[in-house]
Order: structure tokens, then C-alpha cells, then sequence
């Protein structure tokens, strides 16, 4: 800051050097994790393009891949986001309202969230891959077939319901994954007090994230699991 | 060094701090800028080279130079490099870079440390691509098409896509630093209205960027699972469905053409007023095409794909949309040519460049049109005449484009001017050279010589023979810049802080310009290209 030609009073240290104050500097922010996200949209938006096509066209696939996943579970972790997304938002007024320790535990309540989501996606997948509904050369969808026999199941399409199926509940997991990341530093962050009234964005656009990341499941959950439940006759 | 001694030397970016750390720790978006540049050239002459075995293989008729295996990974490395490597980053990474901070009165972009990480990404991107190329490289063409990319290729598919998913990052964080940048940190008094008009085809390209290449990610991320852990995707014999992956594909990759070309329209609307002396012909239709090309861009992928088995209701509608891009592109060309019309013209090295890129965008875009006519283009699909027609567009256009904008700010980058005469010298050779190659291979498209093969019928090879010559003038014309650029940063003659009397708040501070590039925060009282108020140098600032 000692290169800066004007010097400027009652300087906050968490100013950078290239911002006029600390309102520029928390709209940049704030802009560029809204402009993130609309990539992360577009990222998203590729897979659920690929995956209402296939939908359309292997309607009995899709139905019965849905059917065999656990739907207890996949609630029980909707829930779950639903709370962490509670916890964020809490902490993001803690955050405002200067209360450090209150901060902290609303943040690290969000990691215990997305680890046990984590957690339980973790054993859901250990399932799929005991019925060998992993995607390749061990691909089988014979219990499908033998479970729904009114059901026309062709494997090769049954095998693209889970391709997507890992594709997207992956990629959202590794987003899961840097989520818990970042939360990890703005607790570390937070318990040092960096984080003041004047200055917390770090903490604001860090739960914009977690925000979108809990939306993205809002959405698979149902494109996943809820495909057609209803009774077979 | 006298000269020094004399003017006593300013502190700016480039003296400010020495050493290898100064440089790969910067966040300065001048020094970054530089980085880039470096970069960038490198992977030039490395998908060059490519180039130039290409055109010495297609000099004689048969498959003597390299066999049909080699030739596949050499057009296709061309490609990967030449598109992900050098086009998409040259201008808005290098000039972009260096010039949208100064040119809105910033102190720097939005996010310095991110621009930095671009950077580094881009180096891991590039790292990778050339232990892909080293290690045998692919052989899919830069398109990658499935189900020869996931299921046949015995060759490296799996470290290029890889690559390029990571300089997908590159670009997407430098788009973004741009849009918060033109959005949050514009100095008092630059509104919208007073933005210099590269910075509105800045703008643009930013938004293709950050919209279009996280569906190129995730199409080269499915491509990879698809390959390597065998997801069945697009693989028919899985399920999947080939054409679902063009589409994905294309809808970034035509885009893509964009982010290339918009910057370097935006370089020549800076060039052409200055060397006019004329405000710019329509202000606002210049900024609001360039907003409307990268709308539309996203509306006409498909006419890649007329022939691989689209609907034929869904092909017309590609086809007219395709055709309403040449609403905005003309516009832009028909204001730069009123611009210079009774303009007091001068002809100096950028804007010789100028001319080069408005007729050569010119014949590129109106060939354009004859592949949206839905007729023309199953007779010339994947032929000659649609590599003639986008490297008209993406050498003639962009990289005459580039060139132009380094001619016109290197005094402002460097601090010293180039030599006038070999920059003129160099521009005509690359005109010369740019048509000797390409022009012909209209015709061949058109007679019927397809892409990609790496043999062709006798009655072929004298156009084959021009080409391939006038590829070679062109390298010399490459070549030159590089030579004399490195020359002046010792010899040339000192810039003056606005050496060619033109607008812009990039020209009121000092050549180069301090780390912070104002010495106090500028005002913007006056509009853009206010020619009619700016005296031009008195002598041309360039005559030895």
C-alpha cells in the first residue's frame, strides 16, 4: 500500500489496492460469483440437455433406473442440503452482525452437512455398484429386468440412465467436494476474525456457491429418483 | 544509455521490479498481458509448424512427406493448438489484457490474482497439449466427433481433451474478469455511452466465453468418461447417440468463431478512426452488432451439421438464422468504410492491417453465406472451400486483427516504436502470402478436393503448388514482426505518451505506463473518438 500515491484515511486493511472502497470492492465480488455461476448454469445445462433427449427417447429405461434408486435415502439427503442452505444462510447474518463464534457454527454445521451428505451418497453409489449398474464392461441390467418385467428394458439404453446418472450426481459430489473446501478456509478464516460487519464477502459469495450447488440437487433429485413411482400394475 | 539519461527515466511497469519472481507472481494486468503474449507466440509457431508440413505433404499429389496416420495427427494438433492455443486467447489475453483496465481508467482488472490463475491454467492446459503432442498426439481432428473419438482412436484423445478442458478455464476466467471489470470499475465520468468500442466487443466476447465454453467442458468431460471409464454416451453401440455430441460440440465451437473474430473488430474500430482522424460512423450500431453477433452466434450452430442427418425443417431454420449474423457483421463493415470516408486517411503499418482485415472478413463472411444456403453447402461441405472460408475469417480476420492492434499499441506496450518501414514491408508480405495460400483453395473446395486427406488427384496440384508457396510467404511475413518487435524493445525510437494523436484514456498516461496507470484516477468529461478535438502529430511519429 506504501506505493499507493494517495494516501487514504481510515483505510480499511481488507481494502485492495486496485478498488476505490470497500462498496466497489463487495459489488466486484459479488458480480463475479453471479457471473460464475452462470457458466456453472451453462456446465450443468450441457448434461441436462443430454439427459431430457434420452429421457424422451428411453422413457422405460429411465423409469426403471429410477425405480431402483433408493429413494429414502436420496430424500433424507435432500434434507439434508436443505438444512445446510439454512446454516449458510444463517451464518451469512452472523456474519453481518459481526458475531464471531455464532459464524463459526453455523460454518462448520454446513460441513457436517455436506460431509453426511457425502456420506450418504458415498453408500448409494457402493450399492449401485454391487447390482453392477456401474456403466462398462460389467454392466448389467438384469435384476431391472427380472424385477419389472412389464417393463420393455433395453440394456444399452438402461446403460445410459446410469451413465448419466453417475455423470451428474458426480459432477454435483466434486462440487459437493470443493464446497466443503471452501468452508473449511472461511472457518478457519472465521475463527481468526478476519471477518467483520465491514467486510465479509468472502462468507457472502462463498454461500452463493453452496446456494447453487444445494439448487443443482433440488433439480437431480427429481429427475433422478421421481421418474414414475407409481404402483406397476 | 543516453537517451535515459536525458528524459531521466519514469518508474513504470516494466522497470519497476526485476527478476523471474517479479514476472510469474505479478498481478499487474500489464505484466500478465505480457506473459501471454510469450505464451501465445510460442503455441503460434508450434501450430504453425504444423501448417507448413500440412502444405509441404499437399505439394505434390501423392502421400510422399508424411502417410495418412501422421497426416490426421498433424491437421488435427494444427487445429487444437491454432484454436485453443493461440485464436481464442491472442487478443482479448494480450491486448484485452493489457488495455481494458486503461482503456475504462482502472487501476486493474477486477480480480488480479485471478488473472494471474488464468494464466497458470492456461500453462498447465498448454504443458499438457504438449506432452500430448510429444507423446504421439490425436488424430481426431480438433472436432473431436464421436464414436471414432470414444470408441475407435488408438491415439491420445483422452490428454488432448483433458488439455483443452483445462484452457476452457483459462478463457472462461478471463471473460469474467472482464465483464465485472467493464461492469464495476469504470472511472468517473465513462459511462456505457463513452466506452471505446473495444471494449464493447470485449464485453461481447466475454459473454460467449462464459456461456459457451462450460458446454464445450462438459461435452470434452463426457468424452473423456465416455473413452476411458466406457459411460455410454454418445456411442451408438451404446446407446448414445452421435449427433447429440455435434450438437453439444458445435454450440460452443460456433461461438467460438466469435470470440476470435469480435475482439479484433474491435481493434480495427480503435484503428480505423485514429488513422481516419474521424469520430467513429455510428457509435451505437457498432457497440449494439457486436452485442447482437454474440447473440445470434448462439442461435446457428447446426450449419455445421446440414449433412450429418438433421432434420431437414430443423436445417432451414439453422440456415436463416445463420444468414441474419451478416446483419451485424455488415454493419460493422459498412461504418468502418463510412468512417473513412473523406477522412483524412494516413497509411501507416496498423492501419494497412485494417484494410487487410476489412477485405478479408469481408470475402470470409460473404462466403459464409454460400455455406448457410442449404444447396451450396452439400456440394461444399468438407471440402476446401470451408477451410478457405473460415481460415479467411480466422487468419485473414482475427490474426490480421491481432497484428494490427500490436502495431498500433506497441509504443504503448514497449514504450518504443517499431520501424515503420518493415512493419509495412511485413504487412504487405502477409497480405500477399495470406492470399496466395488461401484463395486457391476456394477453387479446389469448389472443383471438389476434400479436407483432411493427405493425398489428392493430379489435376489438383497446381493450385496445391500456389497454396503451398504462398504459405511460405506468409511465415516470412510472420516472421518479420517477431524480428523487429524484439529489435525496438532496445533500438527503437522512444514512444511519446500518444504517438498517433488518438482517443482513448490508454493514450493520456505515459508509454508504458505506471504499475497503477494513472497517476491520479481520470475523469471522462468528453465522448468517444473525439477526433474533432484531438490535434493530429504533427509528423508521423514512425519516419526514422
Amino acid at each position: 500500500m506504501s506505493n499507493s500515491p494517495i494516501a487514504v484515511e481510515q483505510h480499511n486493511p481488507a481494502l485492495r489496492h486496485h478498488f476505490a472502497d470497500m462498496e466497489q470492492q463487495r459489488q466486484a465480488s459479488s458480480l463475479g460469483m453471479w457471473v460464475f455461476l452462470a457458466t456453472e448454469v451453462m456446465f450443468f445445462g450441457g448434461m441436462f440437455c443430454a439427459y431430457l433427449i434420452y429421457r424422451y427417447w428411453y422413457f422405460n429405461e429411465f423409469a426403471a433406473g429410477s425405480r431402483s434408486l433408493d429413494i429414502w435415502l436420496g430424500t433424507i439427503n435432500t434434507a439434508v442440503l436443505i438444512c445446510s442452505s439454512l446454516t449458510v444462510a444463517l451464518g451469512v447474518r452472523a456474519a453481518q452482525m459481526g458475531k464471531r463464534k455464532l459464524l463459526v457454527v453455523l460454518l462448520l454445521l454446513t460441513i457436517v452437512f455436506g460431509v453426511a451428505f457425502l456420506g450418504i451418497k458415498g453408500v448409494e453409489w457402493y450399492t449401485k455398484f454391487q447390482e453392477h449398474h456401474i456403466p462398462g464392461s460389467s454392466f448389467s441390467a438384469d435384476n431391472l429386468i427380472k424385477e419389472y418385467p412389464q417393463i420393455r428394458i433395453d440394456p444399452s439404453h438402461e446403460q445410459i440412465f446410469f451413465s448419466l446418472y453417475f455423470a451428474m450426481t458426480g459432477l454435483h459430489a466434486l462440487h459437493m467436494i470443493i464446497g466443503v473446501g471452501i468452508f473449511t478456509f472461511l472457518t478457519y478464516y472465521a475463527w481468526k476474525g478476519r471477518y467483520t460487519p465491514e467486510y465479509h464477502n468472502p462468507v457472502e459469495i462463498g454461500g452463493l456457491y453452496w446456494h447453487f450447488v444445494d439448487i443443482i440437487w433440488i433439480y437431480l433429485f427429481p429427475l433422478l429418483y421421481l421418474i414414475d413411482r407409481k404402483p406397476l400394475k | 544509455m543516453a537517451t535515459a539519461a536525458i528524459t531521466a527515466e519514469r518508474e513504470n511497469y516494466l522497470n519497476r521490479e526485476y527478476g523471474i519472481r517479479s514476472w510469474l507472481l505479478t498481478t499487474d494486468h500489464k505484466r500478465i498481458a505480457l506473459l501471454y503474449l510469450l505464451s501465445i507466440t510460442f503455441f503460434f509457431f508450434i501450430g504453425g509448424f504444423f501448417a507448413l508440413l500440412i502444405r509441404l505433404e499437399l505439394l505434390t499429389p501423392a502421400g510422399d512427406l508424411v502417410q495418412a496416420d501422421t497426416y490426421n495427427k498433424l491437421f488435427t494438433m494444427h487445429g487444437q493448438v491454432m484454436v485453443f492455443f493461440f485464436l481464442i486467447p491472442s487478443i482479448p489475453a494480450v491486448l484485452g489484457n493489457f488495455l481494458v483496465p486503461l482503456m475504462i481508467g482502472a487501476r486493474d482488472l477486477a480480480f488480479p490474482r485471478i488473472n494471474l490463475l488464468s494464466w497458470y491454467l492456461y500453462i498447465i492446459a498448454g504443458v499438457m497439449m504438449l506432452h500430448c503432442i510429444l507423446t504421439g498426439g490425436a488424430d481426431t481432428g480438433w472436432t473431436f466427433y464421436t464414436p471414432f473419438s470414444t470408441a475407435f482412436s488408438n491415439t491420445k484423445v483422452v490428454e488432448a481433451g483433458l488439455a483443452i478442458f483445462v484452457s476452457g478455464f483459462s478463457s472462461i476466467l478471463t471473460g469474467l474478469n472482464f465483464v465485472v471489470t467493464i461492469h464495476r470499475m469504470r472511472a468517473p465520468g465513462m459511462t456505457w455511452s463513452r466506452l471505446p468500442l473495444f471494449i464493447w466487443a470485449h464485453y461481447a466476447t466475454s459473454i460467449i466465453q462464459l456461456l459457451g465454453t462450460p458446454v464445450l467442458a462438459v461435452t470434452l468431460l463426457l468424452v473423456v468418461l465416455e473413452r476411458a471409464l466406457h459411460l455410454g454416451i454418445f456411442d451408438p453401440t451404446r446407446g448414445g447417440d452421435p449427433l447429440l455430441f455435434q450438437h453439444l460440440f458445435w454450440f460452443y465451437s460456433h461461438p467460438a468463431v466469435y470470440i476470435m473474430i469480435l475482439p479484433a473488430m474491435g481493434v480495427v474500430t480503435e484503428i480505423v478512426p485514429c488513422f481516419s482522424r474521424k469520430r467513429i460512423f455510428g457509435y451505437k450500431f457498432v457497440a449494439m452488432s457486436s452485442i447482437a453477433i454474440a447473440v445470434f452466434g448462439f442461435l446457428v450452430w447446426a450449419h455445421h451439421m446440414f449433412v450429418a442427418g438433421i432434420s431437414l425443417y430443423s436445417a432451414l431454420i439453422f440456415s436463416i438464422l445463420s444468414y441474419l449474423v451478416a446483419v451485424p457483421s455488415a454493419i460493422k463493415v459498412f461504418n468502418w468504410t463510412a468512417t473513412m470516408y473523406k477522412g483524412s486517411i494516413s497509411f501507416a503499418t496498423p492501419m494497412l492491417y485494417a484494410f487487410g482485415f476489412i477485405g478479408l472478413f469481408t470475402m470470409g463472411g460473404l462466403t459464409g453465406l454460400f455455406l448457410a444456403a442449404l444447396g451450396i453447402d452439400v456440394h461444399v461441405t468438407d471440402t476446401y472451400f470451408v477451410i478457405a472460408h473460415f481460415h479467411y475469417i480466422m487468419v485473414g480476420g482475427a490474426v490480421m486483427g491481432y497484428l494490427g492492434g500490436m502495431h498500433f499499441w506497441w509504443p504503448k506496450i514497449s514504450g518504443r516504436m517499431y520501424p515503420e518501414f518493415w512493419g509495412k514491408l511485413a504487412a504487405m508480405i502477409v497480405f500477399i502470402g495470406f492470399n496466395l495460400t488461401f484463395f486457391p483453395q476456394f477453387i479446389l473446395g469448389y472443383l471438389g478436393m476434400p479436407r483432411r486427406y493427405w493425398q489428392y488427384p493430379p489435376e489438383f496440384q497446381v493450385l496445391n503448388v500456389l497454396s503451398t508457396a504462398g504459405s511460405t510467404i506468409l511465415a516470412v511475413g510472420y516472421l518479420l514482426p517477431m524480428v523487429y518487435f524484439l529489435w525496438s524493445m532496445r533500438y527503437g525510437k522512444l514512444a511519446e505518451d500518444n504517438p498517433w494523436g488518438a482517443s482513448g484514456l490508454e493514450w493520456t498516461t505515459t508509454s508504458p505506463p505506471p504499475t497503477f496507470n494513472f497517476d491520479r484516477t481520470p475523469e471522462v468529461t468528453w465522448e468517444a473518438y473525439d477526433y474533432a478535438n484531438i490535434a493530429a502529430p504533427e509528423e508521423a511519429p514512425v519516419e526514422q
